[in-house]
């Protein structure tokens, strides 16, 4: 079910408050985005639980997500 | 007992009783999958020992290895019983040396050079 990139935006937001979040559209058909998170819920977590940290903001709304956080 | 508990102890094992492994597509020596084949070669650059586990052989694992790790795909990479993570991440740990460090830190050991594939 294809998601518009404010919502992806809002879902983050919602699940990490003080996230600086920006979003690529990667194919503009409302599936692929990237998203690159900034924020303090990461420090001291490592690239996997950070990773899963913003998978869950999707709770299940995701099938497969090929992310690429920094 | 329900299923899931079942399988998660299963893996539970395989990840406390090997101190490398992977759960991926195929065996290290044929990868039946880009992702898998990617950080089994990884794997074998830094001259790692691991211990493969061919998903595609056991369904229970390949479902139950998802819930376990609470992350939805294969290849996932274990040290030391600690999900690392799947190609990406391995992927970007081995390019900023840190997938070195982690089996250093762990006590692991690996070539000494950081060589580039």
């Amino acid at each position: 079910m294809p998601m518009e990139s404010s919502e992806v935006k809002e879902l983050i937001k919602s699940a990490i408050p003080d996230a600086e979040v920006t979003i690529k559209d990667l194919t503009g058909d409302g599936n692929h985005y990237s998203a690159h998170v900034i924020s303090s819920a990461f420090k001291n977590k490592s690239r996997v639980q950070q990773h899963q940290l913003v998978y869950s903001a999707f709770n299940g709304r995701m099938v497969t997500p090929y992310m690429h956080l920094h | 007992m329900n299923v899931q508990n079942s399988i998660n102890e299963r893996i539970q094992h395989i990840v406390d009783s090997n101190d490398v492994v992977l759960f991926m597509k195929g065996i290290a020596k044929i990868p039946q999958c880009g992702f898998s084949a990617k950080v089994a070669q990884i794997l074998n650059v830094i001259g790692a020992n691991y211990k493969d586990i061919n998903v595609l052989e056991d369904s229970d694992i390949r479902e139950g290895i998802k819930t376990f790790s609470n992350w939805p795909t294969i290849p996932q990479l274990y040290v030391k019983g600690e999900f690392v993570g799947g190609c990406d991440i391995v992927r970007e740990m081995y390019e900023q040396g840190e997938l070195q460090d982690l089996f250093e830190q762990k006590g692991l050991s690996i070539k000494s050079n950081k060589t580039k594939i």
